[in-house]
């Protein structure tokens, strides 16, 4: 199984991770999977949202030392 | 059934143009469609070149500038490149402040008068910033 493509943008505030998620789902292929590192709560509230509604297929959410990692599979 | 969301900027100060930005690109992204109109001081800060830096209006559009906050200038472009926004330029405004249309950033749209886009935004919520 291949590794996840990571998007590290820890530090980034709202809707940055959202924008740096969507701008590497954008070129990944139908299947990848996607771990998005954000230091940011409300992106970590958001980010699942918007996964949802626009209907990829959300992996996981964690947080573990102040950093969420989120785990999403481009669904379409 | 999409819905529409129509956003209007005039102010040109840094914590306006920043959550008018922030409403497009998340609205925009998440299957939205989104109509922007720029006029009055919100226009300058969306030519290509010699463009000023928004003034903040107190302390969170300071501290912006000091944090990694995504700047306003891209949220506007994520709006248009990785959703489907649409941003305006007002006709009016541009004759004012003699700016032409190549001198604005290629994600900015040929400019419109109040009449046009009014007729756009007869369908949709309306905010003003």
């Amino acid at each position: 199984m291949s590794k996840p493509i990571q998007v590290d943008a820890r530090n980034s505030f709202c809707p940055g991770p959202l924008m740096e998620m969507i701008a590497a789902m954008n070129l990944a292929e139908v299947g990848d999977e996607l771990e998005i590192l954000s230091t940011d709560k409300g992106s970590a509230d958001d980010i699942p949202e918007w996964i949802k509604k626009v209907g990829h297929e959300l992996l996981d959410c964690r947080k573990e030392d102040e950093v969420y990692y989120i785990r999403v599979r481009k669904a379409k | 059934m999409t819905s529409k969301l129509n956003i209007v900027c005039v102010s040109g100060t840094r914590e306006h143009l920043q959550m008018a930005a922030m409403f497009a690109a998340t609205a925009a992204v998440s299957g939205s469609a989104v109509s922007v109109f720029i006029s009055m001081n919100a226009l300058r800060y969306f030519v290509k070149e010699n463009r000023p830096s928004a003034p903040a209006e107190g302390e969170i559009g300071q501290l912006m500038g000091q944090k990694r906050v995504p700047p306003f200038e891209d949220l506007f472009r994520h709006a248009a490149e990785l959703g489907d926004a649409k941003i305006y330029p007002c006709s009016m405004a541009m004759e004012v402040l003699d700016i032409l249309d190549t001198q604005l950033q290629p994600y900015i749209e040929k400019p419109i008068g109040l009449t046009t886009y009014l007729a756009d935004i007869e369908e949709g919520r309306v905010m003003t910033f």
